[in-house]
């Protein structure tokens, strides 16, 4: 820190005290670099805000009162909100998380505690990384081809189980991170208690790591629930209330958007851009508390 | 003494039987963990198994080779060449490596050398908020604000220029100056992958002991010089890692890059409508049927090959950085 500190002084020094015998040519690319890199993360921060903003001013004229009270709009009709594909992305996520979290946990229990570095965790760990930053159009076609084809129609548990999978990984590679933090003294003081594994991993490891586990659970809800393309072959969409039926399209919000962002009337493309608005401020806070609550972990 | 000794006796006799009741929950405890991690291999099989057999009756009808190399994509006909798809699909990931990887880097460098300390956290969340953003946002910002100004102020201008000129004026010249098409989602792409790219090179840079910086600067060497000669020494491996990992997910995007792709069954030109594999596969996909729905798979399995071959290596570049 000192260093770079004391080399910015140098670079930005006062005309008074020359660069010596620096060559014009090692200050000048000196001077490049540094303006490149302010360039370069001033046209990053300014891009973000310019997402954000667009989406602030066009999301904000479009919403209304309707838009939490009403159904979608049918193609033509006047109105409409976006309540049923609201509500049918928040069973959505809710059902993806709720079957990745158990999974997500024991995998990354597993990784952590029992397989360490054996030749199979060692597999795991990798795969669950590849997994990662898997396309999730592929994640989609997979369940699409295992679940939505021998069911012979879209339903909402294939959309759930899509964003499960998306999920899982985030959730392994974060518990998996989190227990190894946990110092070993605490394991080998529960062990020497005479409790059995199972009962030192329940009671103190995942104690110990109970926040930085649920971040791992709330990034992980943050990843689905923008999740458009895997939905898109799964849960698909309707235009009505959420029936308690998951057989058939469920409404979503992520596709709702995407349909009507490129249909060709007035009230859909405002829709989608309130849509836009709500899902974005939906994650953007959900991974500011997940950052929240391990910032309060460490700082404990 | 003696009756704490007796009551460490039995406390440990306790334990020991609540152990010999437990055990069984401790074996199933032990099986479920193991299970779960077992999924995560399974998932990957099923990936494997449903593409190939999904894509089998497409690679049959043409042929593996006939398949990738063929440029036709004809509904009506059933003939259906992944070509087109194939080169709009490396033509906008090299696009957004090359805009995007620059930028990575700078910012990379502007966090962990340049940037002063009050400065440095904001900087940092902000380009992570920029990950967290969902991809339809992108594909939303980029076809209603983006694209007009791509038409405008790149298009118009550089067909006046290029028009008519063999060769150059056949790549740059864009038939339809609608803003929509490779470049366009190129360059949404590149915004895509900066996070990415960005925080990973931040954490490898961070992880180069500061002894090595600091003995440079010592030495009177200027930023640039240490960025140069310590830095990317150091780091190189994992940051050629970081830039596959960024490569990985510019190739899969799916949504950002159907709204703005222009969606063509044909690759003309750099700033022409063409299609990328995930875009052709959201676009057709709810409404193919027969051999269509199997060319889709059949996109989607070299979808799978290219993605996950980049990101195993990527995996294996950063993991090797990270032993030593």
């Amino acid at each position: 820190m000192t260093s770079t500190l004391q080399a910015s002084s140098t670079s930005t020094a006062p005309a008074t005290v020359p660069w010596g015998r620096v060559r014009p040519g090692r200050r000048l690319a000196d001077r490049l670099l540094k303006g490149a890199c302010i360039a370069v993360t001033a046209l990053g921060v300014f891009v973000l805000g310019w997402i954000l903003a667009m989406l602030v001013v066009r999301g904000v004229s479009a919403l209304s009162p309707r838009i939490v009270t009403a159904a979608t709009p049918g193609p033509g009709s006047e109105g409409g909100g976006l309540a049923n594909a609201m509500a049918g992305s928040l069973i959505l996520t809710l059902l993806g998380i709720l079957v990745a979290t158990p999974i997500g946990v024991m995998a990354g229990t597993y990784l952590a505690e029992y397989g360490k570095r054996s030749r199979l965790a060692e597999v795991v760990r990798f795969i669950n990384d590849i997994l990662l930053s898997a396309p999730s159009i592929l994640i989609g076609l997979f369940v699409y081809t295992v679940m939505v084809m021998p069911m012979g129609q879209y339903s909402g548990w294939a959309g759930a189980v899509a964003l499960a999978i998306i999920a899982t990984p985030v959730i392994v590679r974060t518990t998996e991170d989190m227990l190894r933090l946990v110092p070993n003294g605490l394991r080998e003081a529960g062990a020497a208690l005479g409790a059995p594994p199972s009962k030192v991993i329940t009671t103190i490891t995942w104690r110990a790591a109970r926040s930085g586990m649920m971040t791992g659970i709330l990034l992980a809800t943050a990843r689905i629930a923008g999740e458009t393309a895997p939905l898109l072959f799964t849960a698909l969409n309707n235009q009505f209330w959420f029936s308690g039926d998951l057989m058939g399209g469920v409404a979503n919000l992520p596709v709702t958007i995407y349909q009507f962002a490129l249909s060709p009337y007035a009230n859909w493309q405002e829709l989608a851009w309130a849509g836009a608005l709500i899902i974005t401020t939906a994650i953007l806070l959900l991974s500011v508390v997940a950052r929240f609550v391990i910032k309060k972990d460490i700082a404990r | 003494m003696a009756a704490l000794v007796e009551k460490a006796m039995s406390g440990e006799r306790q334990a020991l039987n609540r152990r010999l009741s437990h055990g069984g929950f401790d074996r199933a405890f032990r099986w479920a963990s193991l299970a779960s991690a077992l999924i995560v291999l399974l998932v990957l099989a099923g990936i494997i198994a449903s593409m190939i057999v999904g894509g089998w009756p497409a690679f049959r009808e043409a042929g593996l080779f006939g398949f990738v190399t063929g440029s036709t994509w004809d509904i009506n006909n059933d003939v259906y060449g992944a070509w087109p798809a194939i080169a709009g699909t490396l033509a906008t990931a090299l696009i957004a490596l090359v805009i995007g990887v620059p930028i990575s880097l700078g910012i990379a460098i502007f966090l962990t050398q340049l940037a002063p300390r009050w400065l440095k956290g904001p900087v940092a969340s902000a380009v992570e908020l920029l990950a967290a953003v969902p991809s339809i946002i992108y594909g939303m910002w980029g076809l209603f604000v983006f694209a007009p100004l791509v038409a405008a102020y790149l298009q118009t201008p550089l067909n006046r220029v290029v028009e008519g000129i063999p060769i150059v004026g056949t790549v740059l010249y864009s038939r339809v100056p609608s803003g929509t098409g490779i470049m366009t989602a190129g360059i949404i792409l590149a915004i895509m992958i900066i996070p990415f790219v960005a925080s990973i090179t931040r954490d490898m840079l961070d992880q180069i002991p500061s002894v090595l910086r600091e003995s440079a600067y010592g030495i009177g060497c200027t930023t640039w010089e240490v960025v140069r000669h310590v830095l990317v020494p150091q780091a190189g491996v994992s940051i050629i890692g970081a830039i596959m990992l960024g490569l990985g997910r510019a190739l899969g995007e799916t949504m950002a890059v159907t709204f703005v792709v222009g969606n063509a069954n044909r690759l003309t030109a750099l700033f022409d409508p063409g299609s990328t594999i995930a875009s052709r596969i959201a676009n057709e996909f709810n409404e193919a049927l027969g051999l269509q729905l199997h060319a889709l798979i059949a996109l989607g399995c070299i979808l799978f090959l290219v993605t996950f071959s980049v990101l195993i290596v990527a995996r294996l570049l950063i993991a090797r950085v990270k032993v030593h």
